[in-house]
């Protein structure tokens, strides 16, 4: 077996030489200025690592799962790539993952259309991810197999198409792979044979943005909006439809309006701008199905009142007033999810979705004294449209002189908003509220204030806040 | 050893390049004269002094709808379903209710307008894909006015195609006792290409007592009457082409959830080839 073995690789030596020599000769420029090109060796494993191959494992997963076997192997290959996934509980790692990144700098792989390998494993199981183009630094150009990849205990060749391999001349993530165990159970799977290949059989290439579907979306100006759910569906013959998750980079990005949001050069979209843009896509000449209707937000207005009248709750012009949270997740009725948690170049605005009520708390050494104060301030931006039965309640809560919940002094007021109060609630646009304090009925104390508690029952169920505040006029 | 292997190896590469650039001639030895075309060249509908259009379910035909076939598609004369564009005919397959079906598409043919006996008949072709589409590029036996009905009036098949296995065609004749499943037919698949990715051009060499089938210059099958379970009837009447894509039916299946509609089968031109006197 061996000797016969020798006696191929002699006649395939010369056979591979004479190809690239004439590959060669066809591409040098005349000018003898041509790019510095990297190599197009096609193999990551074929009877062991290739060239400038190194395993780098992603952190947390078992640091040796992956070995080099010679009972296992594909064919009349003498070894094969072995990775051992953990059990559940397996101190070692809970899953076991990798790069194999090329050190050398990295390889055109522009003259192949896939990533081929034959895979099995020691049970019918599924690998969570699998893939090429990470390489543990920008990640630019990420192919994973959508669904992850089944796999079975015979050997089956694996084909993961590249979406547009001209743009892969130097990439240097051959390959990468994450899984877990599956119901608790590991299991270990091979893989031989890892080769970049040109496959006349791959076609019908359909890419998709945003899974293919129609959405809507708003963004706030001057943040990026992440185009999500990319991928490619190809046909590959004899085998049936793969589809791939791949990386925005892939992709040419249109905006029906720059000046709402524009396509930056790495492809990345940015809204610049007021109004309403729709985002589509294009893979090598293909329209993606799918496309974004992105709603530029504005910020709000900036307060401009002298902050010696002014007691802030939450406001990047002013300095704030400490609060124990901006929801307090109320078990067990409330529906609110969100808090001040968005950030936009510097300027934080809370997002309240599938709102019912919400309460923003400051007890304690934190009550604020609003005894001197005149207004209630808040800036609220409506995203749904809006029924004349819908309404925000603005509920102000008071201590009394006790400063504690409790105690019979409590006292409370509450301003509802609708599509008929003053202000009036639109949908869309940002809408000031100064809430005069004495419209707040009940609220007949107000120098230990601890909540502010928004309520619309559902009604109103995604609204942004910002610029909270007590003034005096 | 290794000085002889390079210098055939060089001498293999070489006439690889040569073949590879080579124009494709349209003709075998024997037909060689051109005596119908379609180049497709001028955008628009088709050229109704060489083509006419079949349209509906067929249901005057055959009594029921789908071309005795099962078909699920509407024939339309509408631009969505056949038009001319970039120099192609495209013919297009829609998955949209219209007229009661669930599908359209388009279907042409030279009866009555161009038909002849013997010659070369090719197209140059990209095919559609997806489960449950069935193009094809056919010839009919004229009919003589109705007195002669189907199988007698034989059927030449020069390319059928099932949209699930991009890799393969099939070249078929039909005739009295070897007609719809017992058909005489052969297949030609392709290794690591598809039919659906590049132009193809499907022919056959039709004479005396034989046909040819090719798909570009690779000979696939001779079909001659020993072949055929019964009457050879190529020998004499005349046939007329046909160009079609049809939507499910008994030959491709059904199409289902993945298959992508809309499907455009792409023709660049049809050529039709006599002896050369």
């Amino acid at each position: 077996m061996k000797t016969v073995y020798l006696n191929l690789m002699k006649r395939f030596i010369p056979l591979s030489l004479v190809l690239f020599v004439a590959i060669s000769a066809c591409e040098r420029s005349v000018d003898g200025l041509s790019e510095p090109t990297f190599t197009e060796n096609p193999n990551v494993y074929i009877d062991g690592f290739s060239s400038g191959l190194e395993y780098y494992p992603f952190q947390g997963s078992k640091l040796n799962a992956f070995s080099v076997d010679n009972q296992n192997t594909y064919g009349n290959s003498p070894t094969s790539m072995r990775f051992d996934v953990p059990n559940v509980g397996d101190p070692t790692g809970a899953y076991a993952g990798a790069i194999f990144r090329d050190d050398n700098g990295g390889r055109n792989l522009s003259n192949y259309n896939a990533l081929t390998f034959y895979i099995k494993a020691s049970t019918a199981s599924t690998i969570n991810e699998i893939g090429f183009g990470l390489d543990n630094e920008d990640n630019k150009y990420r192919v994973g197999v959508t669904g992850g990849l089944r796999v079975a205990t015979y050997w089956q060749k694996v084909i993961i198409p590249i979406p547009d391999a001209s743009k892969l001349t130097q990439e240097r993530g051959m390959f990468w792979y994450s899984a877990g165990p599956v119901d608790g159970n590991g299991f270990s799977f091979w893989i031989d044979e890892m080769k970049y290949e040109n496959l006349g059989t791959i076609g019908q290439p359909r890419p998709y943005i945003e899974n293919g579907t129609d959405n809507i979306s708003s963004a706030f100006e001057g943040q990026a909006y992440t185009v999500s759910n990319v991928g490619v569906t190809f046909n590959v013959a004899d085998i049936g439809d793969i589809s791939v998750n791949a990386s925005a980079a892939y992709f040419k990005f249109s905006s029906t309006d720059p000046a709402v949001a524009a396509i930056n050069a790495d492809g990345s979209v940015s809204i610049v701008g007021g109004g309403t843009a729709t985002i589509t896509a294009e893979l090598k000449g293909v329209a993606a199905t799918g496309s974004v209707a992105i709603t530029s937000i504005a910020l709000a207005p900036i307060p401009t009142r002298d902050a010696a009248n002014v007691i802030s709750i939450f406001s990047d012009a002013y300095q704030n007033s400490p609060v124990d949270y901006f929801n307090g997740y109320w078990a067990p009725w409330q529906t609110t999810e969100g808090q001040d948690d968005i950030d936009i170049n510097g300027n934080k605005v809370i997002k309240y979705s599938k709102l019912n009520f919400v309460g923003i708390e400051f007890q304690g050494e934190k009550t604020v004294d609003a005894s001197t104060m005149t207004h209630f301030h808040v800036d609220i931006y409506v995203e749904n449209t809006l029924k004349s039965s819908d309404f925000i309640q603005v509920k102000l809560q008071d201590l009394g002189v006790d400063n504690i919940f409790g105690g019979n002094n409590d006292k409370d007021g509450t301003v509802r908003l609708s599509v008929t109060s003053t202000p009036r609630l639109t949908n869309g646009s940002w809408i000031s509220a100064d809430l005069a304090l004495t419209r707040f009925t009940g609220l007949s104390t107000r120098s230990n204030l601890a909540q502010i508690v928004f309520i619309t029952d559902g009604t109103i169920k995604n609204i942004l806040v910002d610029n909270m505040y007590f003034y005096k006029e | 050893m290794n000085k002889h292997f390079t210098k055939f190896s060089f001498f293999f590469a070489l006439v690889f390049l040569l073949n590879g650039c080579k124009e494709d001639d349209g003709g075998g030895s024997r037909y060689t004269k051109l005596v119908w075309q379609d180049e497709f060249d001028t955008d628009g509908s088709i050229d109704p002094t060489k083509w006419a259009l079949d349209i509906g379910t067929g249901v005057e035909l055959f009594g029921q709808p789908g071309w005795g076939n099962n078909e699920q598609q509407y024939y339309s004369n509408r631009p969505e379903n056949i038009i001319i564009k970039d120099g192609n005919l495209e013919i297009t397959a829609i998955k949209e209710s219209f007229n009661g079906s669930a599908y359209t598409s388009a279907k042409i043919h030279t009866k009555g307008i161009f038909q002849t006996t013997f010659g070369r008949f090719e197209a140059r072709i990209k095919l559609p894909f997806g489960q449950g589409i069935w193009p094809a590029f056919w010839l009919l036996g004229d009919d003589s006015d109705g007195s002669l009905v189907w199988p007698a009036i034989g059927e030449i098949d020069i390319m059928e195609y099932r949209g699930q296995q991009p890799t393969v065609v099939h070249g078929t004749i039909h005739g009295p006792g070897y007609s719809g499943a017992n058909g005489v037919t052969d297949s030609y698949a392709l290794s690591n290409s598809r039919f659906d990715s590049d132009f193809y051009v499907f022919a056959v060499e039709w004479g005396p007592d034989f046909i040819d089938y090719y798909v570009n210059d690779v000979l696939y099958n001779r079909i001659t009457p020993k072949d055929a379970n019964g009457i050879w009837v190529f020998n004499d009447n005349e046939f007329y082409i046909i160009l079609n894509v049809a939507v499910g039916g008994w030959f491709a299946g059904f199409p289902n959830n993945s298959t992508p509609f809309p499907q455009t089968m792409y023709i660049d031109y049809v050529r039709v080839y006599s002896e050369a006197n």
